[in-house]
């Protein structure tokens, strides 16, 4: 068992430094320069070439590479040249709001997707099993973007039924009414990324159960005596709960990604609507650190899903 | 042969026909005309192919009418035209350009670059899964470490990124651009059939009568999984018209000056537009729906049809 996550976590890293060195090459790869922008635009030439020369972007590309690297260790990511403050606080301000904003999606979906796919699997091949197979499929195919911005619309503004942009309202400073108003703003997102987010979890859980319910110990169970709400409750319903349990981790990186297009369409300050920015302001120094952590983010939710998945079945276990 | 037939034993030639051609009868169809049977059985799948099949026509041929730089001008006599006024069945955007002909020239653009991407992604995906799943061993370790690393990627981050650097960029670098990402999930599935597949009787025969690995690779295992790959192939269509439009949307995808379905959801950003001016992003936001639901639902059609036991034409 240790051993299996010891070798997936020494396989992680060459990854993680092969990613921070393409993250880095891009980076640099990128048009235009820090300076010229950041100071007074009559600034001489000369004196930004000073810049350039004592902030050591003229030395070859494995020095600078190494030099961002010892800062990366001390915990220093450089200054955003945007908001000119450290890159560390100002994500760190912003993650927050985008973990939240996440783990409220991913309890919904849980909440959504678990009663269904038992629901399904139950009544397999009678209605209530079309109608969850029809939801799945819509919300499978249609993009996400498309269903936020209809989302927003619909819900947001001609119902006017939640806020549409932000994370606080202005006047909520203190105490309860904060917090209130923090979960009111990112309820719609996380409702509408929840429903469309239940597909595999709902398919799993259906097949599970539809196995199950021909196996022995759950025939077993029904012979002496167990009540079939039980039966589902406690015997099916138990045993499917470890392998669901990792597609948690998976399903991190598709909330990264999709947080992408849910901040930009509320306008909801996180990690991912800084992205977008920093990339209209060719805010380097930001784009880099959030490239950074949403790889080993992703990084982190496979190995979890791949260490709870070993858990459940020793035959991907590796000797 | 019949002539063989026919001196060594007492079947007489009519007999022979009429046994050839129950036999034909009785022999499994072909699989275009499986399905085909299944589409005729499943009215919605008729449709949603009409639907596709027509919609993706009528813009190929009705994009060649429009003049895309005259269309693009700003008109300021039409700002915000309501729909059917001045002539414009679906009105006009802020600079006063009609929507209904963005909507097809843009939907022209996202098709062609989504079938530009499926086409190189997958062939891309389908062979990386194929070789990786039928060489054991380093070459495929190595392939998974690569595959592994890809899906650790932040990709819509990545695609931002490469776009943002490479200068002059337009429909052939963005698909480029989009395909490096989106051979994945392709060649994940093709790798776990392959894995299946080569360990067969026939791929076992033929290796032993020394057929080269190239051609049991692609001419014995690849026809095997061809319905996987076809089913695959029109499930990731409907999903990658989702991408370039998804880019665009963001200010990524196609520069502005080239209509796209996701420029023009894009025009709901304006909370002024979402509300008040909804023609101008209401209809894109409706086709891509009705194509990715058409898509997939052909998708959902062709993958039963390949499974005899779900088939629901030609039934028995």
């Amino acid at each position: 068992m240790w051993k299996t996550i010891l070798r997936r976590v020494l396989i992680m890293i060459p990854e993680v430094i092969i990613l921070s060195i393409l993250v880095f090459l891009l980076a640099k790869a990128m048009p235009g320069d820090p300076f010229t922008g950041s100071i007074n635009p009559k600034a001489d030439p000369a004196q930004i070439h000073h810049l350039m020369k004592i902030n050591g972007l003229y030395d070859p590309w494995y020095q600078q590479y190494w030099n961002w690297v010892v800062h990366l260790f001390h915990g220093n990511l450089g200054n955003s040249y945007q908001y000119q403050e450290p890159v560390t606080r100002l994500i760190s301000s912003r993650a927050a709001n985008t973990l939240w904003l996440a783990l409220l999606t991913m309890v919904l979906t849980y909440a959504l997707a678990l009663p269904m796919g038992v629901f399904a699997g139950r009544h397999e091949g009678k209605l209530p099993d079309t109608v969850i197979r029809v939801y799945t499929y819509v919300t499978y195919c249609i993009p996400f973007f498309v269903i936020l911005v209809i989302g927003i619309w619909i819900f947001g503004y001609v119902l006017g039924w939640f806020p549409t942009t932000g994370s606080i309202s202005a006047d909520a400073t203190s105490g309860f009414k904060s917090i209130w108003s923090r979960a009111y703003h990112i309820l719609l997102p996380a409702i509408l990324g929840a429903l469309f987010s239940t597909v595999n979890i709902v398919q799993y859980l259906r097949s599970e159960v539809i196995d199950a319910k021909r196996s022995d110990y759950v025939r077993t169970a029904r012979s002496k005596g167990v009540p079939n709400k039980d039966v589902y409750r406690h015997h099916i319903f138990r045993n499917s709960l470890l392998p669901i349990a990792a597609f948690a981790g998976y399903s991190i990186t598709g909330l990264l990604n999709g947080s992408i297009f849910t901040e930009t369409v509320f306008s909801y300050p996180g990690m991912g609507l800084l992205f977008v920015n920093s990339i209209s302001y060719r805010d380097y120094t930001v784009i880099t650190a959030l490239v950074l952590i949403y790889g080993i983010l992703n990084l982190l939710g496979t190995l979890l899903s791949d260490i709870i998945l070993s858990i459940v079945d020793p035959r991907i276990r590796i000797e | 042969m019949a002539e063989n037939f026919n001196r060594n034993t007492n079947v007489s030639a009519n007999d022979l026909a009429r046994l050839s051609q129950e036999a034909e009868a009785e022999a499994t169809p072909s699989s275009a005309r499986i399905v085909w049977d299944e589409f005729k059985a499943d009215k919605p799948a008729m449709v949603a192919l009409v639907i596709v099949v027509g919609f993706i026509l009528f813009v190929m041929i009705a994009s060649l009418f429009i003049n895309t730089p005259k269309m693009m001008q700003t008109n300021i006599m039409a700002y915000f035209d309501r729909p059917g006024t001045d002539g414009m069945w679906l009105g006009a955007d802020s600079a006063g350009r009609s929507v209904a002909k963005q909507l097809i020239v843009g939907s022209r653009n996202s098709i062609g670059i989504a079938i530009g991407l499926t086409v190189i992604s997958s062939t891309f995906g389908i062979c990386w899964g194929l070789i990786s799943g039928y060489f054991n061993g380093y070459i495929d370790w190595g392939m998974q470490r690569v595959y592994d690393f890809m899906m650790m990627l932040p990709m819509t981050m990545m695609i931002i990124v490469l776009v943002t650097i490479i200068p002059h960029y337009n429909a052939i670098t963005l698909t480029l651009i989009f395909s490096i990402f989106y051979w994945e999930g392709t060649s994940r599935l093709i790798r776990s059939r392959t894995l299946a597949e080569s360990e067969k009787d026939y791929v076992a025969a033929s290796k032993t009568s020394g057929t080269s690995n190239f051609k049991i690779i692609f001419r014995e295992i690849m026809p095997n999984i061809s319905s996987l790959i076809i089913v695959d192939t029109t499930l990731s269509f409907a999903e990658n018209i989702g991408v370039e439009t998804g880019l665009s949307y963001l200010g990524f995808g196609l520069p502005t000056q080239t209509p796209s379905l996701g420029t023009m959801i894009a025009n709901a950003n304006d909370p002024n537009n979402i509300t008040q001016y909804w023609w101008t992003w209401l209809p894109a936001a409706l086709e891509i729906i009705i194509l990715c639901l058409s898509i997939s639902y052909i998708g959902q059609v062709i993958r039963r049809a390949a499974d005899a036991s779900q088939r629901q034409g030609a039934g028995d």
